[in-house]
């Protein structure tokens, strides 16, 4: 079983920001009956490599739109972006990201491990490397023993968790999580919170978070992403200065909180022109 | 402590007229025994008009007991009684050779093997018309009217017609038959297995496309899978279908053998309880039919680790 080094190096001695997403101008127009809808307009970002970015704002500020940019789901209709410095569609062909997506979407005929084997089956890969792999992921979300069961023997947590297993199971780069605990109860996402963070460090993963909870984003990103509605655009960008290493408790710290602070002033901005 | 005889008739556990009323088993008898009676009446009402005019002919004298039990008891009634159909269905398939044509056995397995070929051909023809349509935009907006006008041509008309197109191609005997079952099965299954195999929701078709997966392994890794209910569900009725198709096939091609044939034969003839017999045994064949594929139904869901 490989192991995943904590990398203390890898922290330090990380190569000056390689771009994993770059976006320029980037904009995204829906075609509706009710007329164009500009979902995203003149986007500039970099995500670099080990970022945690979290997207945060109300719905329709394009957040997820942006996502599904990057996974080559959704076309842009102006600007440009890469991903690993290739388009979208051939970064999806590289299998260079994986995605969860709000629900779990596990194919209730299958048990757990066989949902996990689904993208390495699709990619052709090997019967015994297949169970490695399964092995791997399912300890990393801690489901170990849960293999054998069917995904409605499994509570709303352990489904989502059994999905960023399936997501971390090909070994990607990059992972982009729309909403991936959007739809628990509090005391189980703040848990998957912390074990997401454990999970980014012991994995050096990028990964690009939407959420619309402040404490969320703050707690979990390198650097926060506010956007706003009508046309959807970022607002603000906000470097985190907390540390690595996140304790629960962090959350009432006087820094987390001039962070999430920022982040609601940056909300309310991109609202003002509404209320 | 379950034992009856040893503790009162107060602390029994729930009794035997309880436990049937409880379930399903007792309202359906009760429902039968409804059925039966009514029967009964009409068959002495029915036929009662016949046996007096017998008696008068006869010159004989005649009671109301004496007349319900002739009425129930003719050779060509109106209606047969129940019991002249039940006595006829077990003469017919268990005191005959089933290699016998009075056997309904033998009738009962001709028009089954139609039947069932042409049940089979139509499931498959049905999934493959499904995933074209599916798969394929043009076939999407041109196929699918043609498939459900095909279905409002009355099967009467056109089994002779194919009968004797297939005939002059060399075609006869069970083929035929069973392709008027394909005509008519095949349709339930085109409807059931489009809806089945589109029924993946929008996120389990993004989830194969951040995989790169192929339009064939999309199919066998995600609709293949969602579309089982769905296929199962519309062979239930189409193998149903495929049944009456094979009757509907033997009766205006002048087939000599099948339970159509028996229908046919039984009404030139007047033998009303040949027809009644013929009819009881289609409609156990379809039942049966239909309880095998539900059985099939549940199997496969379990295998799958889908509650049925």
């Amino acid at each position: 079983m490989t192991v995943h080094q904590p990398s203390m190096e890898g922290a330090s001695v990380k190569p000056a920001s390689q771009s994993v997403v770059q976006a320029d101008g980037l904009g995204l127009t829906f075609q509706t009956n009710d007329g164009p809808v500009e979902a995203l307009s003149n986007v500039d970002l970099t995500v670099g490599k080990g970022d945690f970015i979290s997207f945060i704002g109300p719905s329709g500020c394009g957040k997820t739109t942006f996502l599904r940019v990057i996974a080559d789901l959704e076309q842009p209709t102006a600007g440009t972006i890469t991903v690993n410095g290739m388009t979208p569609r051939q970064a999806r062909e590289h299998r260079a990201y994986g995605y969860v997506f709000q629900a779990a979407a596990l194919y209730p005929w299958r048990t757990i491990e066989k949902n996990i084997a689904l993208p390495l089956e699709i990619m052709g890969i090997g019967r015994a490397e297949q169970a490695e792999r399964i092995a791997r992921v399912l300890e990393l979300v801690d489901l170990k023993g849960f293999g054998k069961k069917f995904p409605w023997q499994l509570s709303g947590g352990m489904q989502q968790r059994a999905s960023i297993a399936r997501a971390l199971a090909f070994d990607a780069d990059l992972l982009l999580m729309d909403e991936p605990f959007g739809a628990l109860d509090e005391i189980v996402r703040d848990h998957l919170n912390e074990q997401l963070l454990k999970l980014w460090e012991r994995t050096n993963k990028t990964i690009c978070f939407v959420t619309h909870s402040i404490p969320e984003a703050v707690y979990l990103s390198t650097r926060i992403v506010v956007m706003s509605p009508r046309p959807g655009r970022v607002t603000d960008v906000i470097e985190s200065t907390l540390p690595k290493e996140r304790p629960l408790d962090i959350r009432e710290s006087p820094e987390f909180l001039a962070i999430a602070h920022r982040v609601r002033e940056g909300l309310r901005a991109g609202h003002s022109y509404e209320v | 402590m379950t034992a009856l005889s040893a503790t009162t008739s107060h602390h029994r556990e729930p009794g035997l007229l309880a436990r049937l009323s409880a379930g399903k088993t007792f309202p359906i008898l009760v429902v039968v025994a409804a059925i039966v009676a009514l029967w009964y009446v009409f068959a002495v009402y029915l036929n009662a008009p016949g046996q007096i005019d017998a008696y008068k002919r006869a010159g004989e004298e005649w009671s109301t007991a004496q007349l319900v039990r002739d009425t129930l008891a003719q050779e060509r009634p109106v209606l047969p009684s129940p019991h002249q159909v039940v006595a006829e269905i077990w003469k017919t398939t268990f005191a005959i050779k089933p290699s016998s044509k009075r056997s309904l056995v033998y009738h009962g397995w001709i028009t089954l093997s139609a039947t069932l070929l042409g049940f089979a051909i139509g499931t498959l023809l049905g999934i493959l018309i499904a995933v074209g349509i599916v798969h394929h935009r043009a076939m999407d907006k041109s196929v699918m009217p043609w498939v459900i006008a095909s279905q409002t041509i009355p099967i009467l008309a056109i089994a002779p017609m194919i009968i004797v197109v297939l005939n002059a191609i060399g075609l006869s005997g069970l083929l035929p038959k069973a392709l008027i079952s394909t005509y008519l099965s095949f349709f339930p299954v085109v409807v059931g297995m489009v809806k089945g195999l589109r029924s993946p929701e929008a996120i389990q078709l993004d989830l194969m496309h951040t995989y790169n997966s192929s339009a064939t392994q999309t199919f066998w890794k995600l609709r293949w899978p969602s579309a089982m209910p769905y296929l199962f569900t519309s062979m239930k009725i189409a193998v149903a279908i495929s049944l009456v198709g094979a009757i509907v096939g033997e009766m205006p091609t002048g087939a000599v053998a099948g339970l159509g044939a028996r229908l046919l034969a039984g009404s030139y003839y007047g033998q009303t309880i040949q027809i009644w017999s013929a009819l009881f045994a289609a409609a156990a064949i379809a039942a049966t039919l239909v309880a095998i594929v539900g059985i099939a139904h549940r199997l496969v869901l379990k295998r799958m680790g889908m509650a049925a």
